[in-house]
């Protein structure tokens, strides 16, 4: 008996720890760390909030030195992206500014700078090649990228291995080295300044990208689930649909944005081989350089428009993209 | 429900086999227990006959139609995994009504299907949950239904309370083996423990190095092992093993003593090795009985208690370099202290007799 009570419980539990009543140093750290989160991302911001100012200066302000951190907003940065315009000769220009309510609103904003709209410029035209371009090729290559990791993750593919380091070798040198080439193949093709050639050249750069994150997402996911469905009467297919897609979620999130932000931004390519059809956003951004006064209002606020669509997207899948970063850490 | 036959099936990976050919009938009702240390293809077969791995050689049949190439799905049986494998996406209920939507059943016979096995089961409470925030026991409650809603021909259990707390283990033993008595399904069960299969099986496959060691009833495993195998694998702690040598009707245990052979040992060992011979003589702890008049004699080396009884670790007083600890049950009320010198004997009619060679029983 003696043994026994020995072996008990010595001392009753009286008291406990609460989360929340943390030592003074360790709360002080914590809001030690979130101020320096807060410094780190204002200066990372930087950049961006000159972008925005800047898109909204008229060119005087642009140019001021030292740099004007008051300033009257305008639109003449984006009228001036949108529209092609001609001097006003002195004549014209007071004849025009007597009865100015006859003109739109960017005529008026042109006006200002003594100029006049003679017609749209092909920023908004370029603006929607970027988005079909760098939409179909996203959803091209993040379908193909999933069947290719499935199959890579789940059956005895011969030469497995070697294929997947062929996939990946498409990534192992520079886009530049071989836009030359691919200029030479494309004009031979008739793929130049295509929406097709483009689609094509962006789906497979992002392909090797998506196979191999897919795979190790794929990989994380159990193949119980989908032997469970095999013997609950599901074939192979239905089984990808119905049990591996809803839990490969994450990773299909995470592959889209990456996938869309290169072929979004990608620039020497787009630069190579296009020039009028299917010229994208970001070469026809940086060639309003070439053209006289360089107008940094108008560059300024074609990134800010630029901008807006990967960071809607990003926005929207941000839950999965945190857990998709993270992979393999995680499990479930 | 249906009898599931295995004709010469085979399984090779690379030029390994998983398992070898080999040839097993399940009666209809029957539960039977794969049984055997792990990597001994006991996995792989039940596999094979889901499905879920082919087959290198030979054939399934399944209630007589030959299965062997066809998928899963056209089988009809139900697989429930050692991780339970619920969808995690799922609900409860949504889990337990997946099978049922892959036949295209209505609405109405879902729901009456699902709430018929949720009240056999008694999970009424856990159906609007996901996996993610089940217990161990609950999730298997769910992955039983999932496996019992469809009215499979066979169920396939692959350690299915492996993953399970030891006592609740228990729990869920008591209610696979009520589940098999009312819907008195065939149902294959793969373990590697061995007093789940004795408890649960009506016909225990022992397996090891991918071939099948023994087939039969757990009582006959248990005091007719077929090999050195399964007198070793079976009970905790195994048989004990003696090398002992066998003339004129009598057994001499490697010079240490000599016993007179009685009459229902002296045909089986005749009959075996004739006149004179080596022999491995097993015993089960429970067949020596300690008393001063034993004729082997030993030291007690160690002593595991048990609760309603002990185990005494008894080195054998042999002069042979490789001395043999034998595992003796003993009397709990009966203290015996490491050193003590005890004699013992043996059971004539629970001794079993295997051939040193072989490794077969005679």
């Amino acid at each position: 008996m003696a043994r026994f009570e020995e072996t008990g419980p010595r001392l009753p539990v009286t008291e406990s720890i609460r989360v929340d009543k943390v030592r003074p140093s360790s709360r002080l750290f914590g809001k030690l760390r979130a101020a320096l989160v807060l410094i780190l991302s204002l200066i990372l911001l930087i950049p961006v909030y000159v972008m925005i100012s800047t898109s909204i200066k008229v060119y005087n302000d642009v140019v001021a030195v030292p740099p004007k951190i008051t300033f009257q907003p305008t639109l003449q940065g984006f009228v001036f992206l949108l529209t092609e315009r001609a001097v006003l000769t002195k004549a014209q220009l007071e004849e025009l500014t007597k009865n100015p309510g006859e003109l739109d609103l960017p005529g008026q904003v042109a006006l200002e700078a003594g100029q006049q709209v003679t017609g749209p410029s092909d920023f908004a035209f370029n603006l929607k090649n970027s988005l079909i371009i760098a939409g179909a090729s996203t959803v091209l290559s993040v379908i193909l990228g999933l069947f290719a990791a499935y199959a890579f993750s789940r059956f005895d593919v011969p030469g497995k291995n070697d294929l997947l380091f062929f996939i990946l070798s498409t990534r192992m040198l520079p886009a530049v080295v071989v836009t030359i080439p691919l200029f030479l193949m494309y004009r031979a093709l008739d793929l130049h300044d295509t929406y097709l050639g483009m689609i094509m050249l962006y789906t497979v750069f992002n392909l090797s990208f998506s196979v191999w994150l897919l795979k190790g997402f794929i990989d994380e996911i159990p193949r119980e689930y989908e032997e469970a469905a095999l013997v609950d009467g599901y074939s192979r297919l239905q089984a990808f649909f119905k049990v591996v897609l809803p839990q490969a979620v994450t990773g299909i999130a995470a592959t889209t944005v990456f996938c869309l932000i290169f072929a979004w931004n990608e620039y020497a390519f787009a630069l190579m081989l296009t020039s009028e059809n299917a010229r994208t956003a970001p070469p026809s951004i940086a060639t309003m350089l070439g053209r006289g006064v360089v107008e940094w209002q108008a560059i300024a606020a074609g990134s800010v428009l630029f901008l807006i669509p990967v960071v809607i997207i990003t926005f929207a899948l941000r839950k999965y993209l945190l857990r998709g970063v993270t992979f393999g850490a995680i499990r479930q | 429900m249906a009898t599931i036959e295995l004709k010469q099936v085979a399984k090779k990976f690379g030029d390994f086999y998983a398992v070898e050919p080999m040839d097993m009938t399940i009666n209809d009702g029957e539960f039977v227990v794969l049984l055997g240390p792990s990597g001994c293809g006991k996995t792989t077969t039940l596999r094979m006959i889901s499905g879920l791995e082919t087959v290198t050689s030979g054939n399934i049949l399944l209630g007589g139609r030959d299965v062997t190439w066809r998928n899963p799905s056209d089988r009809d049986i139900a697989f429930v995994f050692q991780l339970f494998a619920l969808y995690p996406h799922m609900t409860a209920r949504q889990n337990i009504a997946f099978p049922l939507q892959a036949e295209g059943a209505s609405k109405q016979v879902i729901n009456q299907r699902v709430a018929e096995v949720v009240e056999l089961l008694e999970i009424e409470n856990l159906l609007d949950q996901r996996p993610g925030g089940l217990s161990g026991g609950d999730r298997q409650r769910v992955a039983l239904a999932r496996a019992l809603v469809r009215r499979p021909a066979a169920f396939l259990m692959d350690e299915p309370l492996g993953a399970l707390d030891a006592d609740f283990r228990e729990t869920m033993r008591g209610e696979i083996k009520r589940l098999h008595i009312a819907q008195h399904a065939t149902t294959v069960y793969v373990t590697h423990d061995q007093i789940e299969a004795m408890a649960m099986g009506d016909k225990i496959v022992v397996m090891s190095n991918a071939v099948i060691q023994q087939i039969g009833s757990p009582a006959e495993v248990y005091y007719d092992p077929s090999n050195l195998f399964v007198a070793r694998f079976i009970g905790s702690p195994g048989m004990n093993l003696l090398t002992g040598h066998y003339a004129n009707h009598k057994v001499s245990f490697s010079g240490l003593a000599q016993y007179e052979a009685p009459p229902e040992w002296n045909d089986a060992l005749q009959g075996a090795l004739g006149n004179e011979g080596d022999v491995i003589i097993g015993f089960r702890p429970e067949s020596a009985h300690i008393s001063p008049e034993g004729v082997l004699p030993g030291e007690v080396y160690a002593v595991d208690i048990h609760g309603s009884y002990s185990v005494l670790h008894v080195k054998l007083a042999s002069n042979i370099e490789d001395f043999d600890i034998v595992h003796i049950r003993a009397d709990r009320r009966i203290t015996y202290p490491i050193g003590t010198q005890v004699k013992f004997d043996l059971d004539p009619a629970m001794v079993r007799f295997f051939n040193p060679s072989s490794e077969a029983a005679i």
